[in-house]
């Protein structure tokens, strides 16, 4: 019987020697170039990193493919970045342009370093998801494609992080990203009346509901839902699998910006919602995919240096945001949920545009 | 093969410069049935706009009650070789550093038992093999408990615990956030691998206030690093970074958010009691500045997306404190903190939930930490004012009741 409760491998086994000989003594680092990171230690040695895109989902071939490239040029040394991206460590300068022409020729994307767009934090999606209101990799897929050279460039006035969640579950962060991609429902779950009283219990169900819209009809041993108060959360869906809410020609995607978790200059903030609703558009999702780009390049043409999308608009106005970027306001902009009204204004200034 | 291919839609995302994550499941499918079948379920979602996974299903294997993700199709009458399409979390090396060997060790196991895909990494951080045999779940896991992985958290239990890079590669470190994690993670098993909590309990460990791991908008317990004391200026470095081009006043001074910096061209001024350690000028001139050199954490609570009341960051608890092995002073207040968690949240609810619908006030009295002003924004606004029952003066001889 192999053991239990063994934790993870000791990372310390997986540190590059230089990264063991020179841990917590690190002195300052250096963007040699956008994907190249040179770290010196107190030392003078120095670790070198290039870093890499990935799509996260990868095959076993392709990490071997990988590991191939690690062991060639860096000693099998290498590690993963919260947002998914592979970074190949070295300690031999001389190594980092032939390791960068294999990588290229292989068709990994080099970058995501300074002021760029990194890559797309995201969830699983059609792929491996029950609750998904739109797929995950696609839609990421297809507005990397577009923004591909903010990936390999550092044009960008800040880091820009966008991440994508297929529902309001988010197993991502996406409520702090400069740009989420939000999968959203927009009709109310459909309780099945004849397998509520088999699968679900009642109790939980109405309780898992925020808005209180989910009543229970101890009569016929299910629930009902209010469709006045339901906000298409699918939290009772969650918990009670006899009330699907998925609707292949309502569901789709919600744009929020501004959100970031630094505190770098601001404090961590929430992302908010500019666009509503855009509809799921398989293969390559292209209202998706203009919407961001817009965004993204109203932001590089406005922001000050070092100003991130949320820091802009708060400088210029939400006023000046939707008028530059020509995104409608809608009254699904302003919030009714429980914290509504401190988003309200309460000064008599304010911007014409 | 082109203009008669089985999935029309989806071989259109192999198009385009990003890499792209088609290429990796037909990569995949090359030896595994799984693999096509989950590629040609792919696509019948693509064409319907609907996802084709049942909901749950219960699965594990002897001991854990989570780690593994149970996965069935809603359509094995067309896709039999995903009917059971199982998730392992395989708890990754804190920091995401790898061997190539324990990669490749990871790759044997998951062509062995799985469908050859994985996620590098799943957003609780664990690596992820996507898709199994519920009859595979068992020799897998021990194969990979042989090779020296378990697996990490699911379900109302505390999740796979991650850290950023910290003091592994990056001079902003101001706690050793690996070995903490590492730690925690090591301390914490039972938690970890057998829900007993009221929902999920995520905790986070950034070294610095960039927060590279969102500890701040993501975990219940989130840990960054801080210090205390003067930041370090190198004056010469400074000196330098004006030189090749920086703009120290625009730059840098302008855009500190306390304006505790003067810059005259020459020497660089911090009136660090002003300052908030938020990180701008440290990031833009890493050679010239230096954090203090009394290193701590400020330890915050209650983060968590929307689902169900809302989405939270996390509120500031502990100020500062010092972060040593075995951190046992941490370690402590977490078990504290989730034993009234579990003693009063109601089913699915989580900690910022619980403190939102209970109080701060109890909550800091239940785990016994002071009230201090680093906790909030400002002071409440209205008069609701609740006072303990020691505080108020009452008759003599009258018991309260």
């Amino acid at each position: 019987m192999p053991p239990t409760d063994i934790g993870p491998p000791d990372y310390k086994t997986m540190l590059h020697p230089v990264i063991k000989s020179n841990y917590g003594k690190w002195r300052y680092h250096e963007i040699l170039k956008p994907g190249v990171l040179k770290h010196v230690a107190e030392s003078g040695e120095a670790i070198y990193t290039v870093r890499a895109g990935s799509p996260r989902l990868l095959s076993t071939d392709r990490i071997r493919e990988i590991c191939d490239i690690a062991d060639k040029y860096c000693d099998g040394y290498l590690r993963f970045t919260s947002r998914n991206n592979i970074e190949f460590l070295l300690d031999d300068p001389r190594k980092i342009d032939s390791l960068i022409d294999e990588l290229e020729t292989k068709n990994y994307p080099i970058g995501g370093t300074g002021h760029s767009i990194s890559n797309v934090v995201h969830t699983q999606g059609w792929v491996h998801c029950h609750t998904p209101a739109t797929d995950a990799s696609g839609p990421v897929k297809a507005v990397m494609d577009e923004l591909y050279d903010y990936f390999t460039e550092m044009k960008l006035p800040a880091h820009v992080r966008i991440a994508l969640a297929c529902c309001l579950n988010m197993c991502g962060a996406v409520h702090c990203s400069d740009i989420a991609i939000l999968g959203i429902h927009r009709t109310v779950p459909k309780p099945d009346n004849s397998l509520v009283p088999n699968l679900c219990e009642i109790p939980t169900t109405v309780a898992s509901c925020p808005t209180g819209a989910v009543r229970g009809d101890m009569k016929n041993k299910t629930v009902i839902v209010d469709e006045d108060k339901c906000m298409y959360c699918g939290n009772c869906y969650t918990v009670c699998p006899a009330m699907p809410i998925a609707d292949p020609s309502n569901d789709g995607i919600s744009i929020w910006v501004g959100g970031k978790v630094s505190n770098a200059r601001s404090a961590p903030m929430f992302s908010k919602l500019v666009i509503p609703y855009l509809p799921n558009n398989p293969p390559r999702w292209p209202e998706v995919v203009q919407a961001v780009k817009n965004i993204v390049e109203v932001y590089a043409a406005n922001a000050r240096k070092h100003e991130r999308l949320g820091e802009w608009i708060e400088r210029v106005g939400w006023e000046r945001f939707f008028t530059l970027t020509g995104i409608p306001f809608t009254d699904k902009h302003i919030d009714d949920f429980d914290m509504a009204i401190e988003t309200f204004r309460t000064s008599a200034q304010f911007k014409w545009r | 093969m082109a203009n008669n291919s089985e999935t029309p839609l989806l071989d259109q995302l192999e198009e385009g410069r990003w890499p792209s994550f088609v290429k990796e499941i037909k990569q995949a499918a090359q030896k595994k049935p799984m693999a096509e079948d989950l590629l040609r379920q792919l696509e019948l979602s693509y064409k319907e706009k609907i996802g084709h996974w049942k909901h749950g299903g219960i699965v594990g294997v002897k001991g854990y009650g989570g780690g593994v993700i149970g996965r069935y199709s809603d359509r094995p009458d067309l896709f039999p070789n995903v009917q059971a399409f199982h998730t392992l979390r395989v708890n990754h090396p804190t920091g995401w550093f790898y061997k190539t060997d324990a990669l490749r060790t990871l790759c044997d196991i998951w062509d062995k038992h799985g469908s050859g895909l994985t996620n590098l990494h799943g957003s609780t951080g664990d690596a992820i093999l996507l898709g199994t045999t519920t009859e595979h779940l068992q020799p897998c896991f021990d194969d990979l408990s042989n090779a020296g992985f378990d697996l990490g958290g699911s379900g109302s239990a505390l999740r796979t615990p991650s850290a950023c890079v910290g003091p592994g590669r990056c001079e902003w470190a101001c706690i050793d956030s690996l070995d903490i994690c590492n730690s925690l993670t090591l301390e914490f098993q039972d938690e970890i691998h057998r829900p007993m909590f009221p929902y999920k309990f995520k905790i986070k460990i950034s070294a610095c206030a960039n927060d590279c791991v969102a500890a701040i908008a993501r975990a219940d317990l989130t840990v960054i690093g801080t210090w205390k004391g003067n930041i370090r200026i190198d004056q010469k470095e400074v000196a330098a970074y004006a030189d090749s081009g920086l703009d120290i006043q625009k730059e840098v001074c302008n855009l500190c958010p306390t304006h505790c910096m003067t810059w005259n061209g020459k020497e660089l001024k911090i009136y660090d009691e002003d300052c908030t350690r938020c990180m701008h000028c440290i990031n833009l001139m890493p050679k010239a500045l230096r954090q203090g050199e009394e290193k701590g954490a400020t330890i915050l609570i209650g983060a968590k997306a929307p689902i169900v009341e809302g989405a939270l960051l996390s509120w500031v608890i502990v100020p500062f404190m010092k972060m040593e092995p075995p951190y046992e002073e941490l370690k402590d207040l977490i078990i504290k903190i989730q034993d009234w968690w579990s003693e009063n949240a109601r089913s699915r609810e989580r900690l910022g939930e619980l403190i939102k619908r209970m109080s701060m006030r109890k909550f800091l009295r239940a785990v016994g930490l002071p009230p201090v002003p680093q906790m909030i924004k400002a002071p409440r606004t209205n008069p609701y004012v609740f006072f303990w029952p020691e505080e108020i003066n009452r008759p003599e001889g009258k018991e309260e009741k």
